[in-house]
């Protein structure tokens, strides 16, 4: 009896074991949800699943603090996860995340702005002009200049009403060049925007309210990111965009300290922001690759590549945005912009 | 029964009352007091350890002050608005005969169950510069420029009286539903004109209705979040939107925690207040027995 048990035992331990080791290996990648993750699992996840042979689970996550709380409290449930660019560098000093094994990662194409010891960008997108048509025809606004001129452009404006790109787009709109934008000259934009303030009709909350506004033609000119611009003139918004001095903005990819499996989790980024998938990533949602070689591979065409808004033309018209610098003043010129918008 | 039989069954009864009300007592003390005090006791720490740089940055910042003045002003206009138009609407209701009071009560409670998401859109869509209510005014050439009714501080406090409006009309009404309408027919026999029974008699009797529906009303506006964030277009930022704010800007609970624990002691001094107002109303004989 003793003998059967012991057997029984044994044997399980080694159906255990086999099944096991043909199991795939499992690892979670968290995001932000909704239509930007379902893009991400079609352009980046299933193939990698199929390349790597494991599997990807998924989680959603809102922000930074999701990750500070796993890796404070030493439960770390995800091994990769998309955050935005000012997190990624705030998390940094914060230190956060693991490094990121640039051996295993290949970097070429990709931006040295957005090439971080422990964390690399993923997508861009974009903060563009957008005009109603029907008011100002195909020819619009193409530079912030042209925003805050009311008299050539009359109408109503709306801008974000978070200090970081307002504050860049109100510098721009001053004269100052975009490449010479950083560190911000804060009274200059606080003057500049003081000025544009009247015109003003709403200073939108989120993405989805940008997106309202210009399609009820509540504003006529709207600062907005590009994937919402082109979403609202698909659903039937008489608008259109420039990327004429849009400023790059990017997510990015972060593995949080003590992740479970942080090896793998190093050659799923880097086949994330490899030029093959980074290919695909146009196709399902409005944001450009992060690897300027996806446009040379031949996936993209060059109608296409016209419209993304990280192909190398659109690239060159655009500034991109310093998370160094929001990462320092985030806080004080927060504080700034709200007391501005209370007057 | 004796006196100790008599003594058991209270004693028992008051087990069985603290048995029944104990889940109750471990919900509230564990998921409100416990989290609220620990996030009371986070608001005196910030990235360096004890300090008081969360309640330091409330006074050297403007934005802070005008961000408590705006939430009071918000909150008392909306509060006397739904005054002037509840307590009449809730008399115009008790004054009707059965069915129709039902019907009136229930169009007054429909918006009341829909949404908030729904009602908040629902402003901007009639308020909005090129929305339903301007493009009415213009066609009846009523107005030659449209009205700015929203994306600002009129359109959040037209969307947070629509809101707050039940919330006065329910306890009001109930109290004249209760009312005993001889007291008013004597005032009348005994001489008053019907303006002075309303002042002397009627008003006095539905005050603790009124009472108890204004200041559910000011504090229920104190915590308002989401109609201020769609219908303020980034102008009326409240106490709510500024404790969000500083989730997301600051690292650490600190820094909102410190502004929740302000806004909770404003909302208690003026439950305190209210209080001692009222009891001084039934000192003077104005409030019924």
């Amino acid at each position: 009896m003793r003998q059967t048990l012991r057997l029984c035992l044994a044997a399980t331990g080694i159906f255990g074991w086999a099944a096991t080791a043909s199991a795939q290996q499992v690892i979670t990648f968290a995001s932000f949800g909704g239509a930007y993750q379902a893009a991400q699992r079609k352009a980046l996840l299933d193939p990698i699943q199929q390349k790597l042979n494991i599997v990807i689970k998924e989680d959603t996550l809102t922000g930074l603090a999701d990750v500070r709380a796993q890796v404070r409290a030493n439960a770390v449930k995800w091994d990769v996860a998309d955050l935005g660019g000012a997190s990624c560098a705030r998390g940094t000093v914060e230190g956060l995340f693991e490094p990121l094994d640039y051996g295993v990662i290949k970097t070429d194409g990709i931006n040295p702005k957005m090439v971080n010891k422990d964390w690399i960008g993923v997508i861009y997108y974009s903060t563009v002009i957008a005009w109603n048509t029907e008011k100002f025809g195909e020819n619009g606004p193409q530079t912030w200049a042209d925003v805050w001129d009311v008299k050539k452009f009359p109408g109503t404006r709306s801008f974000s009403r978070g200090a970081s790109e307002t504050m860049e787009i109100a510098l721009m709109a001053d004269g100052v060049a975009p490449d010479k934008l950083y560190p911000l000259d804060v009274d200059r934009a606080m003057k500049s925007l003081a000025k544009i303030k009247p015109n003003v009709v709403a200073w939108w909350a989120s993405g989805a309210q940008s997106a309202q506004l210009l399609k009820d033609g509540e504003a006529d000119i709207v600062a907005i990111w590009n994937g919402r611009a082109g979403a609202a003139i698909k659903d039937g918004a008489k608008a259109a965009t420039t990327y004429n001095q849009g400023i790059l903005n990017a997510d990015c990819l972060v593995i949080p300290k003590g992740a479970k499996n942080g090896e793998l989790a190093q050659k799923v980024i880097a086949l994330m922001v490899s030029p093959e998938l980074q290919a695909d990533i146009p196709k399902y949602i409005n944001y450009g690759p992060i690897n300027e070689k996806a446009f040379a591979t031949g996936k993209i065409t060059p109608e296409e590549a016209a419209r993304i808004n990280s192909s190398p033309t659109n690239t060159a018209r655009q500034t991109v945005i310093s998370f160094d610098y929001w990462t320092d003043n985030l806080a004080k010129l927060t504080e700034k912009m709200d007391a501005f918008l209370q007057q | 029964m004796n006196v100790a039989g008599l003594r058991a069954d209270a004693a028992r009864e008051r087990a069985v009352l603290a048995a029944l009300a104990s889940p109750a007592f471990l919900i509230l003390g564990g998921l409100l007091f416990i989290p609220a005090g620990w996030l009371f006791w986070l608001s005196f720490y910030d990235e360096t350890g004890l300090s008081l740089a969360n309640y330091r940055r409330m006074v050297t910042e403007p934005a802070y002050l005008s961000v408590f003045g705006v939430t009071l002003e918000l909150s008392l206009l909306v509060t006397v608005l739904a005054v002037c138009l509840g307590y009449p609407l809730a008399y115009m209701i008790a004054k009707l005969p059965g069915r129709a009071a039902t019907i009136c009560l229930t169009l007054v409670l429909v918006p009341f169950w829909t949404a908030l998401l729904v009602r908040t859109y629902a402003w901007l869509v009639l308020l909005q510069r090129r929305g339903i209510l301007n493009t009415l005014l213009m066609k009846w050439g009523l107005i030659d420029q449209l009205l700015a009714l929203v994306h600002n501080f009129t359109g959040t406090a037209i969307g947070m009286l629509h809101i707050m409006i039940p919330f006065l009309v329910l306890p009001v009404y109930a109290n004249m539903r209760a009312l005993d309408h001889d007291y008013m027919r004597a005032a009348a026999s005994l001489g008053a004109s019907p303006a002075s029974a309303f002042w002397r008699v009627y008003l006095p009797l539905t005050f603790p209705g009124l009472a108890a529906g204004t200041v559910m009303v000011f504090v229920i506006c104190l915590g308002f979040y989401v109609t201020p964030q769609f219908l303020g277009g980034g102008r009326v930022t409240t106490v709510s939107m500024k404790i969000q704010q500083n989730v997301t800007t600051y690292v650490d609970w600190g820094a909102a925690s410190a502004l929740g624990v302000v806004l909770f002691v404003m909302t208690a001094g003026i439950f305190w207040l209210a209080s001692r107002v009222l009891s001084l109303r039934s000192l003077t004989g104005m409030q019924p027995p």
